[in-house]
């Protein structure tokens, strides 16, 4: 394979224990296939980014990874665990060791904020109401909500709501954050507070973070690992840290997204 | 050489260039293309449009196109256009297919959702199940929500229509049994009809334009905001949470508004009766009482709660098959009546019969 070079990147995740193994993983839709062969891992606490151009299949991996598709062929494993072929009962299990933020925060429109965080605690925990209430309020304070506890989402702004997505993905300490393009939609200083709030999550709780994104400054600011997909070749092309990637990747395609183009530009 | 010139405005429209794919056609042994735009005035998309056809028109006949007489800005404009190359798989995705290979496509479709809708049912049933049992995962808040707003809210628009079918059924039955001095038996008619059949059936007609297209709207929004799989991955069973409260809902209100909706077809025919035929409120009634066994009432009442199920079960369904677009909202909400109400009619008929054969 010519991207053996890119494959070969030193990364973090070699040293580390295994938190998330995806084995020869196709995904299509029908006779339609986005990606096959993807194969990489995720080491536990790391950030790790799945990157590539617009429309190339980067959410749908991610959707692939928390079960609301069913693989076309290969399998996902978290640590010993096979998620592909687990009964649903032990995949719900695991499922609660996971927090979700979607791309619009996807907050429930009839429950207040304080009710979007407290629901999965009310659901699996046995706390009680007033405690659920407590450390609802403790989530949404530690992203910068505090006083909007009983606000409904849709007086919130987009930011806001996607701050209040991550409160409630937060609100069982997750083992492991999936974030679906966190800063798309943001201005630059919210889109830099929610990096630097995924980044304090995962030092404090040690919790591993899979982030789909195309925002550089993103990208390189919190990943220390990633994979690059190619919509053209409808596979990865590089795997490693995405700065290593951009120091060293030899492959123009992963090259010309790393720097928006702007090399050739300034030669051209 | 093509010359260019004048203003060229998209509001009064562009030249074709059919123009040019003659003059090529005229002389075929030309093997290349300049523009000269010395007399051009103001331009916009419109001048870009007709440059980049002449240019496809001049590839295809492999005739070389020289850029250099264009504006700088028009310049760039086309090579930007023409940079990326024509994408085939785009075009066969929306290209049209044989009448054969639709009809099998829309039949393979029409399996698949007869499949849907029972693996749906049974889920439903599994819930329901689970809520008996006292296990189900619902909001209590949501279950009550849900019955405030198919039970109260929708009481004023059942109060208006039952009251108008029975006006209506006595009218009918007034001028009919006026002309054998019966006219006494309105109330029979009303009475009998509302409450073996046009009550549910009105109720239920209602309620599957009201309630079962608000169920898909919501569940349909929810769906295109993620907001059901925000539900999935955390480990919540969206039919326990989402569709069981309404279910419930449509079941327990559905009774009580049919029985509601009997008492208002009466009341309406009352007033036909004292009003066109000069029967006395208590002689109606007294009749009406006389007509109408416990039996009709309790057999409306039971069709009725059917009808809740059928509603509130093709609500749900459509709003969870929505697409992930805004106008795919506004489909479920359609289909979502229009099964039900398919639905209801077939219910009806099925029911006429065995009650026929039942004898009740």
């Amino acid at each position: 394979m010519g991207e053996s070079s890119a494959l070969a990147g030193k990364t973090l995740a070699a040293q580390r224990p295994a938190c998330i193994t995806v084995r020869d993983l196709t995904m299509a839709f029908g006779s339609f296939v986005v990606m096959r062969d993807l194969n990489f891992t995720v080491g536990r606490g790391d950030i790790f980014i799945i990157m590539g151009g617009s429309g190339c299949g980067k959410s749908t991996l991610l959707r692939h990874m928390i079960g609301l598709i069913e693989p076309a062929a290969g399998e996902i494993c978290y640590g010993d665990f096979n998620f592909t072929k687990a009964e649903p009962k032990e995949r719900e299990r695991m499922l609660r060791r996971f927090g979700v933020l979607y791309q619009a925060g996807a907050l429930w429109g009839s429950m207040t904020l304080a009710e979007n965080v407290g629901l999965p605690l009310e659901e699996f925990t046995d706390l009680s109401p007033k405690e659920i209430r407590q450390i609802a309020v403790l989530k949404l304070a530690l992203v910068g909500l505090k006083g909007f506890e009983d606000f409904y989402p849709s007086q919130i702004s987009g930011g806001m709501q996607k701050r209040a997505g991550l409160a409630r993905a937060m609100a069982l300490d997750p083992e492991i954050l999936f974030c679906d393009e966190p800063s798309s939609g943001l201005d630059p200083l919210s889109s830099h507070l929610l990096d630097n709030l995924i980044r304090d999550l995962r030092d404090n709780l040690g919790a591993t973070v899979v982030v789909v994104s195309h925002d550089l400054a993103s990208i390189f600011a919190i990943g220390n690992n990633s994979i690059f997909l190619d919509a053209e070749s409808r596979t990865m092309i590089a795997r490693g840290d995405p700065k290593e990637l951009l120091a060293h990747c030899s492959d123009p395609r992963v090259h010309r997204f790393l720097t928006r183009d702007e090399d050739e530009r300034r030669t051209a | 050489m093509l010359v260019l010139s004048g203003d060229w405005h998209l509001k009064r429209g562009f030249a074709s260039a059919a123009a040019v794919e003659h003059e090529l056609a005229q002389s075929p042994a030309s093997r290349r293309i300049a523009f000269e735009t010395g007399a051009l005035g103001e331009w916009d998309s419109s001048l870009v449009a007709f440059v980049t056809e002449v240019i496809e028109l001049c590839h295809a006949r492999d005739v070389a196109v020289d850029p250099s007489g264009l504006p700088s800005g028009l310049k760039r404009l086309v090579e930007l256009a023409e940079a990326v190359p024509d994408n085939k798989d785009a075009h066969s995705a929306s290209s049209g297919t044989s009448l054969a290979e639709r009809v099998g496509a829309a039949t393979i479709a029409y399996v698949e959702s007869i499949a849907g809708f029972l693996a749906f049912l049974g889920a439903v049933t599994i819930a329901l199940g689970r809520f008996f049992a006292g296990r189900a995962r619902y909001r209590r808040v949501d279950l009550m929500v849900a019955i405030q707003d198919c039970g109260a809210n929708a009481f004023g628009i059942v109060t208006l229509i039952s009251f108008l079918v029975g006006t209506i059924l006595a009218f009918m039955g007034a001028v009919q049994l006026e002309q054998f001095g019966a006219s006494i038996f309105v109330a029979d008619l009303v009475g009998i009809g509302m409450s073996r059949d046009m009550g549910a059936m009105m109720t239920a007609i209602i309620m599957a334009g009201r309630t079962g297209a608000a169920f898909a709207a919501q569940l349909g929004t929810m769906k295109v905001t993620q907001e059901i799989d925000a539900l999935t991955t955390m480990g919540i069973s969206p039919m326990e949470f989402l569709v069981l409260p309404r279910v419930i809902a449509l079941i327990l209100m559905m009774p009580l508004l049919c029985f509601y909706s009997d008492l208002m077809g009466v009341l309406g025919g009352s007033v036909v009766g004292s009003g066109m035929l000069g029967l006395s409120f208590t002689t109606y009634f007294r009749e009406t009482l006389h007509a109408v066994t416990l039996t009709d009432v309790l057999g409306g009442v039971f069709k009725s709660s059917v009808y809740g199920v059928i509603i509130a079960i093709s609500g749900c369904l459509r709003g969870f098959q929505c697409g992930n677009n805004s106008s795919a909202v506004g489909d479920a909400a359609t289909s979502a009546v229009v099964t039900g109400i398919v639905f209801i009619v077939v219910a009806c008929g099925a029911f006429a019969l065995v009650f026929n054969i039942l004898g009740i």
